[in-house]
Formats: C-alpha cells, sequence, structure tokens
C-alpha cells in the first residue's frame, strides 16, 4: 500500500532525506550530558570523506555516545554535525544519510536476510531494489542465506547481513558500533580484513568504535584515542604508536615503560635526562614537552635489546641501563618477555623478538638494556603514569 | 527513546516531543472505561450498603451502619467459611502446583510446551461443565466412590465431618476438590514463570558447594521462586474466596459460601442493602488480607 | 566407581558393577514427577469426563451416569431447547467485548510500557486491581451501579461488564509482550529510513501481534466462560451459554452442553497448536 508522500510543515517526506549530501562528516563542540555527567567533551573532529577512521577508547569514555549522536539516536547537549554543507545536527535519524552496524546486529527477527538488507531501500523507495540488494549479499557472501531468518544464521553471518543491510544504502557515513565484539578472535581477524577491504571497494566513510587497539590499528587509517570523553590524541597509527603524546595513549596504545626522570641539559637537536640512580638517557629536542623540566621518559617494551651485563661500550644513537637484574623470563614462542629490575629498583618490561641465536636469559641474570634515542619519548610528569593500564579488555 | 533533553545555543530544535502527552490518550479510553465501571459501581456499592428501603419503595441513603452489624452477625459462619475453604483450596493448590511447575520448568526439556498447554487446557472447556463433571467423577455409581466405600475411606473421611453419610458429592470434601481444581492453574501458571526464570546452573553451583538437593532447594530454588508463590496464591485466594459455584454445584446448603449469600439477597431475595453490606465486606476484607501478605513478602511489582 | 587404567587380565569377568536400586529409591527420585504426573490427571480428568458424556444417551433428564454410547447430540447439537440461542449471543458479546478490550488494552500496554508519566504507579494499580476483585463483588456493584441509574439490564451491561473485567488480562498480556521487545530494533528501522509510523507498522507491530493475539484469545475465552458477573447484569431476555448451563444444572443437562464443550475444547486446543506453528515459521526458531 503506497503512502501519499505529503510533505509536513517544515519537514521534507519520508524518504526522501539528505540522501545526496556528501564530503567531510565533521563534529564541531560537540557535547553530551546526562545530568551531572558529562559524556563527551567538547569535541572538534573531521573525518574524511572515504576515509576508514577509528574511535579508539576503554569503556565509558563516550565513544559509543557520539556513535549514536553522529546517527541520531541520541540529542546532542551542545555542538553541531555536519556532513559536507548539510547541518545534519538536529534531523530524525530517518533522515540522515548515516547508516549504522549494531553492536547487537539488531536485525529484524520476523523478516528474511534479503528483506532485512532491503529495508532501508524499500523505506527510500530506492529503483532497482533487487538488483542493488544482490550485489550486495554477493559482496558479503551471503547469497545462499537470503531466504533464511536471523535466528537460523551462525554469528559470523549475522553480522555480515547486519553490515550487508547498511551497506546497500550507500550511506555518506557508515558507522560501525564494536561490530566484531560477539565473534571469536579467528572469526574477528577475517572479518577486519574483510570489512577493510569492502571499505576500500565501496568508498564509504566508516567510523569504526571499539576497545580494541590492535583492531582499530590493523583497520583504521585514521584513529581518534578518547578518553573520558575527550580526544586525548589523533592520527595515522604508526604515528599514534610511535609518538605517543600523553601517557594514556602511550599504555592504551601497545605498552610503554615509563621511567621517571629530569632534564638536565638541552641542546639544539636533544637533551640529557637524568633518570634514576645516575643513570642518563638522550632524548630527542622534538620528542621533549616544551619547557617542562619533569618528565616521564617512555621506551616501548620491543624497541629494548638485553645484553649480558659489562658488555658493549657506550654505542651512538643508544641509551644504555647498566647493572640491572632479569626478575621474570617467559617465553612466548615469537618472542621472550622479560621483566627486568633496574638499578634504581623499577621493572622494565622487554620484549625480545626470537630471532633464534639470541640468548634465553633467565632470572637472576644479572644485564644491561639498550634503545636506540630515537626510539625514546618523553610526557609530562604531571600526568598520571598508569592512565590507559587495560586490564585484559579483550576479555569484556 | 527518551525525549530531547534541552539544546543549548541551537535555534532549532525539531526534534522536541510534539505530543508530550501521547501515553496520556492512550491510557484514557481504557482507564476511563475502568474508572466509570470498575471504580464508580464500588462506590454506588458501598452507597447502596449504606441505604434502607426496598425494591419497590426505593432507597434512601440513610448510613445504616446497622446493616453491616447485622449482615456480618447473621453470617459470620459463612464469611468464615468462605475463607476458610479459599484458604485450604490455596495450601493444597501450592502443594499441587508446585512439584507441578517444578517439574516443567525445570525437569521437562521438550515437553515443556506440550505440558504447559495440558496446564491450560482445562480453561479450553466451560468452567461450569468441568464443574459439572465432578458430578459426574464423585457420582454414588461411579469408580472414584467404590474405592472409598471399598476402602472404607469414606468412613474415615465422614467421621472428621469432611464427608455426610455415604457420599463425596454434596460435602465440604467435594467442594474444596472443585475449589483447588478451578485455580489449580491460576497457581501453577506464575509459579512456571518464576521457576522458569531459574538459571539451572545456580543449582549446580549450589551442588558443588556441598548441598544436598534438598538443601539447594531450600537455599536457591524456594526463595528464588517467591514472587511466583505470592502470584499464584494471590490469584488463587482471591477469586476462591468469592466464589460459589462449587458450592452450590457440589456441596449442601451448610457448605455455603458468602458469595452464594450475595448472590442469593441481591437477585432473589432483593435486599440489596444487605448484599451490598455484605459484598463491600468482604472486598475489604481481601484488600487488607492482600496488603499484608503482598507487604510481608516483599514483592512489589506484581503485574 | 574408579576406572581401571588399563587391561583386565585375560579370563577374568568384570565384576558386577550396579547395586539393585530399590523402589524406595526409585520412588524418592521421582517423587517430582509423580506429583506433576498425578497433578495433571486431576486437572484433566473433568475435561476428560465431558469429552465422553457428549457421546452418552442418559436415561433422565441429567447426564451424570453412563448409560451407552451414541452419537444423537452431535448429529442434533440444536436439540435442546434456548441452548444454540445462548450460545450465538455468547458468541457475539464475546466477539465484541475481545475488540473492544483487546484495542483498549493494547493501548494501554504501550503506554505502560513505552513511557515513562506521572501515575503510572496510579494506572497500574487501577489495571490490576480488577484481577485482585472476586467476581461476586465486581457483578454486584456493577449492579448497583445500573439499578441506581435506571439502565434496563441485557445484552448491553452483559457487554460493558465483559469489557471491564477483560482489559486487564488484555494489558498484562500485551505488555509482557512488549517489555520483551528490544528496543534497538526500532532504532534501527529508524537509522534505515523508517520514519515513526513505518517503525511501528513494519517492526514493532508485527512482532508484538503474537502478544495481542494471546490477550484477544484469553479476552474471548474470559468472556465467553463467564457466569458469575454476567448473572448480575442480565435479564430474563438475555441468556448467555454459561447461564444456560447453570439453569439446566437444576432443571436438566441435556447432552449437547457436552457437545459444545467439546468442540469449544478441540477448537482451542487447535488454535494453540496453530499459533505455536506460526510462532515458528516466523522467526525460523525451532
Amino acid at each position: 500500500m503506497a503512502e501519499p508522500v505529503r510533505p509536513r510543515q517544515g519537514q521534507r517526506p519520508a524518504g526522501s532525506g539528505v540522501a545526496s549530501a556528501s564530503g567531510d562528516l565533521v563534529l564541531s563542540s560537540l557535547t553530551k550530558r546526562f545530568g551531572p555527567f558529562t559524556a563527551v567533551d567538547s569535541l572538534d573532529l573531521t573525518i574524511p570523506q572515504g576515509s576508514f577512521f577509528a574511535l579508539l577508547g576503554p569503556s565509558g569514555c563516550g565513544k559509543t555516545t557520539t556513535l549514536r549522536m553522529i546517527a541520531g539516536l541520541e540529542q546532542p547537549t551542545v555542538g553541531e554535525i555536519r556532513i559536507g554543507e548539510h547541518d545534519i545536527t538536529y534531523d530524525k535519524p530517518y533522515r540522515r544519510p548515516v547508516n549504522t552496524v549494531f553492536q547487537s546486529y539488531a536485525l529484524f527477527p520476523h523478516l528474511s536476510v534479503w528483506e532485512n538488507v532491503a529495508f532501508g531501500l524499500k523505506r527510500r523507495r530506492s529503483e532497482s531494489v533487487e538488483t542493488q540488494v544482490a550485489e550486495v549479499l554477493e559482496l558479503t557472501e551471503l547469497q545462499a542465506l537470503a531466504g533464511r531468518k536471523p535466528a537460523q544464521l551462525s554469528g559470523g553471518q549475522q553480522q555480515r547481513v547486519a553490515l550487508a543491510r547498511a551497506i546497500v544504502n550507500k550511506p555518506a557515513v557508515l558507522l560501525l558500533d564494536e561490530p566484531l565484539g560477539a565473534l571469536d578472535l579467528k572469526l574477528r581477524r577475517q572479518m577486519q580484513v574483510e570489512l577493510k577491504r569492502i571499505q576500500t571497494e565501496v568508498g564509504l566513510t566508516f567510523v569504526h568504535v571499539t576497545h580494541d587497539q590492535e583492531e582499530a590499528m590493523t583497520m583504521a587509517d585514521t584513529i581518534a584515542v578518547m578518553n573520558a570523553g575527550r580526544i586525548e590524541q589523533l592520527g595515522a597509527p604508526a604515528e599514534l604508536y610511535e609518538h605517543p603524546a600523553t601517557t594514556f595513549a602511550a599504555n592504551f596504545l601497545g605498552q610503554s615503560n615509563l621511567i621517571r626522570a629530569t632534564v638536565a641539559h638541552r641542546q639544539a637537536d636533544s637533551a640529557t635526562v637524568a633518570l634514576p640512580g645516575g643513570v642518563s638517557v638522550s632524548v630527542p629536542a622534538a620528542r621533549l614537552p616544551g619547557g617542562i623540566d619533569e618528565v616521564w621518559v617512555g621506551v616501548r617494551p620491543e624497541k629494548i635489546s638485553v645484553h649480558e651485563a659489562g658488555a658493549a661500550d657506550p654505542v651512538a644513537g643508544r641509551n644504555r641501563i647498566p647493572a640491572a637484574v632479569v626478575t621474570d623470563a617467559s617465553f612466548m614462542g615469537v618472542s621472550t618477555q622479560y621483566l627486568v629490575r633496574t638499578p634504581w629498583q623499577q621493572e622494565l618490561m622487554v620484549f625480545e623478538q626470537n630471532r633464534g641465536g639470541t640468548t634465553l636469559y633467565r632470572p637472576g641474570d644479572q644485564v644491561s638494556l639498550s634503545f636506540a634515542t630515537e626510539h625514546t619519548f618523553a610526557l609530562d610528569a604531571s600526568q598520571d603514569a598508569g592512565a590507559g593500564i587495560e586490564l585484559d579488555e579483550a576479555l569484556g | 527513546m527518551s525525549g530531547a533533553a534541552g539544546v543549548e545555543g541551537g535555534p532549532r530544535t525539531r526534534t522536541g516531543r510534539r505530543f508530550a502527552g501521547v501515553p496520556y490518550l492512550l491510557l484514557l479510553p481504557g482507564l476511563l472505561w475502568l474508572g466509570v465501571f470498575f471504580v464508580v459501581p464500588m462506590v454506588f456499592l458501598l452507597s447502596q450498603s449504606l441505604q434502607t428501603g426496598t425494591l419497590e419503595t426505593g432507597y434512601r441513603l440513610t448510613f445504616h451502619v446497622a446493616t453491616y452489624s447485622d449482615a456480618l452477625s447473621q453470617f459470620a459462619r459463612q464469611f468464615l467459611r468462605s475463607f476458610v475453604y479459599a484458604f485450604l483450596a490455596t495450601v493444597l493448590a501450592l502443594l499441587i502446583g508446585y512439584p507441578l511447575a517444578y517439574a516443567i520448568a525445570l525437569k521437562a526439556g521438550r515437553w515443556k510446551s506440550v505440558l504447559l498447554v495440558m496446564v491450560v487446557a482445562p480453561f479450553f472447556t466451560s468452567f461450569l461443565l468441568r464443574t459439572l463433571a465432578w458430578q459426574t467423577i464423585l457420582n454414588s455409581d461411579g469408580l472414584v466412590m467404590r474405592f472409598f466405600r471399598g476402602t472404607h475411606l469414606i468412613s474415615l473421611t465422614s467421621a472428621l465431618g469432611w464427608t455426610n453419610g455415604n457420599q463425596l458429592l454434596s460435602s465440604p470434601l467435594a467442594v474444596v476438590t472443585g475449589l483447588t481444581y478451578n485455580f489449580l492453574p491460576f497457581m501453577t501458571l506464575p509459579l512456571f514463570a518464576s521457576l522458569d526464570r531459574l538459571d539451572p546452573r545456580l543449582l549446580e553451583a549450589a551442588g558443588d558447594l556441598y548441598a544436598s538437593p534438598l538443601t539447594a532447594f531450600r537455599r536457591v530454588t524456594l526463595p528464588m521462586s517467591m514472587p511466583g508463590v505470592v502470584g499464584g496464591t494471590l490469584l488463587t485466594f482471591i477469586p476462591a474466596a468469592g466464589d460459589f459455584i462449587n458450592s452450590q454445584l457440589l456441596g449442601n446448603p451448610k457448605t455455603a459460601m458468602i458469595g452464594q449469600v450475595i448472590e442469593g439477597y441481591f437477585l432473589r431475595i432483593n435486599d440489596y442493602p444487605t448484599a451490598a453490606a455484605l459484598s463491600f465486606a468482604l472486598m475489604v476484607t481481601i484488600l487488607v488480607l492482600v496488603s499484608v501478605y503482598v507487604r510481608r513478602s516483599g514483592t512489589e511489582e506484581l503485574v | 566407581m574408579t576406572a581401571t587404567v588399563g587391561q583386565r587380565p585375560p579370563g577374568t569377568r568384570p565384576a558386577p558393577a550396579r547395586r539393585r536400586r530399590s523402589p524406595w529409591t526409585v520412588l524418592r527420585e521421582n517423587v517430582v514427577w509423580l506429583v506433576a504426573a498425578l497433578a495433571l490427571v486431576y486437572l484433566l480428568l473433568p475435561n476428560l469426563v465431558v469429552v465422553l458424556f457428549s457421546f452418552n444417551k442418559p436415561n433422565g433428564r441429567f447426564n451424570y451416569t453412563w448409560q451407552r454410547f451414541s452419537l444423537d447430540a452431535w448429529l442434533h447439537p440444536c436439540a435442546a431447547p434456548g441452548m444454540c440461542e445462548s450460545l450465538g449471543l455468547s458468541l457475539k458479546i464475546g466477539v465484541v467485548a475481545t475488540v473492544v478490550a483487546t484495542l483498549l488494552g493494547t493501548m494501554i500496554a504501550f503506554a505502560l510500557a513505552r513511557y515513562r508519566f506521572r501515575g503510572r504507579t496510579g494506572s497500574n494499580l487501577l489495571i490490576f486491581l480488577p484481577m485482585a476483585t472476586p467476581e461476586v463483588v465486581m457483578g454486584s456493584s456493577l449492579l448497583t451501579l445500573f439499578v441506581s441509574l435506571g439502565i434496563p439490564l441485557g445484552r448491553v451491561t452483559i457487554l460493558i461488564a465483559h469489557i471491564m473485567f477483560c482489559l486487564s488480562y488484555v494489558v498484562v498480556t500485551v505488555k509482557a509482550r512488549i517489555a520483551g521487545l528490544d528496543p534497538r530494533l526500532e532504532q534501527a528501522a529508524a537509522d534505515l529510513y523508517a520514519n515513526e509510523w513505518q517503525t511501528f507498522r513494519r517492526i514493532t507491530l508485527p512482532l508484538v501481534a503474537p502478544g495481542i493475539a494471546a490477550g484477544a484469545l484469553l479476552a474471548f475465552s474470559l468472556s465467553f466462560d463467564d457466569y458469575i458477573i454476567t448473572n448480575f447484569n442480565a435479564s430474563n431476555a438475555s441468556i448467555t451459554f454459561p447461564m444456560y448451563v447453570w439453569g439446566a444444572a437444576a432443571r436438566g443437562t441435556p447432552v449437547q452442553i457436552n457437545v459444545i464443550g467439546t468442540a469449544m475444547f478441540v477448537l482451542a486446543v487447535l488454535a494453540v497448536a496453530l499459533g505455536q506453528l506460526a510462532g515458528r515459521r516466523r522467526t525460523g526458531v525451532r
């Protein structure tokens, strides 16, 4: 039964929406408060059209709330959301050229796979529904299951239906709310590759919300690390990883060793920083927070090499921590993880890649550590060194 | 979706709910119907109980409170009897219904739906017919009666006053049997709903922590099924207290329940004030009993 | 019983592993099932008697003892005077009461399940009260209302009463179904360009429909089967089927009432079975 399409006063007819909008997704001063609690704190973000963007952060950091505001399922307290030239801040969800892949999939249980996928197209009175649905089903390898109901599908298949249902509408922005959370490890890795492939093929803007930093780094072109409603750092995965700007970022992405230190000497392109116990290291000037002398010196575990105690004279371009003791050694196959106690009684983590021919040290062995100057960074000591350290969230 | 929070700064707020009154519109017709045809009649009932007069000469509101004391003293026995029978039927229904619900919820597996249908199946035939069927079952020449006579159980029940003479019908035993039967599904279904929600792994955990099956039942199953017990007992006791069908069909004048008296006084004797007084008193008593019971068992949300 | 690892020496027979289980143990372990089975017998016996005695040919006016098998009643279902008329009235009232009660009740259920508003607790209470009031009280209070206002008793008053007491049951049934509906499904529909009406029509309503159907079925059964409230609010000209049966209990019970009872039973079982089937086909769940 075709409903007569009558534009209500001040509104566009149902189904037409801003389907033709395209452009960068821009969030300006986006804030969401629930009573006294601020979930999202004045977010400013530009997501380039056609990119794969990840919002990464622990649970409760506001990433899902941000996503829901973009989708129109939550109203912002303050701020604007624009796609290209169109301001969609207060548009209803069904007027936005935005589609969501829900964490729980939210497939319509009484409709078949085909009907689920065709749902959005039909609401928009699209022509050639058949062809478009067939294309997307092929893309997500669901052709054989088109007649089934969601209850008859496995978790991975349901996830693909949720994806197909969203992308068939070719939205300006596709939102993914931790879509791989319910899948087992192997399937998850598979889907990560799949999603990336589909995104490159179809060319839509993907905004992916996740707490899994590995997932974000694998799939995204750009990552925004969120914490307590704010963006801590924004950049490409490699950039974020190698040059964390805050302790949170340093700890949340991969792991870091943070050592309390004081800047002793600044030179043109580097500085000498005094660690406890009389040890000095060199930090590139670019990686020093300007004008601050109390710092955390950071170096990632996989950047550190372990040597026999007393071995090697100081080598140019490398920092050294002599007189350390191995307190724990775990052989992981691919690598060996060491916990090494420094002369000032701090335990550092070291990942030594198993390249064969390297000595396996045992607890109690006296060793010295070295790492490249360029792998050393420094952060403002007023930041919390414990920020971002997660109890294994992969289980959550 | 919750209503829109206030938007600061933005001039256009097109998402504001235009009809904040949607729920009230939806509620209005139904609640109005209940208000007019349930609440108002109660007021009329109360008022009628305080009037004097007859159907021919008309009634006047005289606040004649003596109607209550007269009626209650005259029919105290029937009143009490109704609650005693209702209580017995409730207890019996609980004793019979709990194992039934337990079996269906926790032990039935594939047969769960079938068993549930069997519990609900009695509803599918007119309850009057079913109660009449008890007349057939408990008939003097029927199998049940012969069993009772053969085992001399009939002498025992007569000695206890549960039956009179040589028959099972027209006796308190028959009435309570009928009452229990009629309301057994009302007891079983809420119990089932409650037990069905019980996670069997809790019982496994209890066993793992050295609880015997009986202890596990006492300390895990029973407490967690309490909402069902409360719901079931309420749904059984309340209608049973006001019932008179069972008493009329399966009992004798000495088993008369208050419902019969009320019906008789309204429809045959036409003594509206007395009947209204009894009816109102019945309702108040039940409300009081129910609120005390509910408060003591601590379940708030019954619906 | 410990399992021995390794093999038995050749030439030996396995030791008897289990001791004989005494009848008491068997009884104790299965006591729950035993009681349950007895309870089911208790529940279904009268139903069986009703069905069985529809095939009886009694000697007198009453159908309480088995005489002999006969299909007479089935072949002449309307032979008992006045019964089919009463049946017709019950059906008509049942249908109208069901439609109105389901409509009003569903609306209330949506309001209670989906919205937060002031007066919610009061509304809940008002819905609950009719279910907690004895029929005698409800019937007699309505009688005083109608008599005081001079409204003549008859079909209309019966209908009014039926709608009143069916409402609560519909609300409870539908509300339970709505509460079980995942709100994210409606969010997904909105995300996929369905406006409020389309979401309701294509997602909410189809998924709540089984609850509404169950509520309607419940309302119909309650209405069709009601005696006490109906009796208080009826006149001599408006006899429903239960009223007819009650009168018959005194006058003489024709076998035909058992025929109707059996037919109701069979139809209801079919309806439930069909409902289950339809539900499974809808969502593909086995």
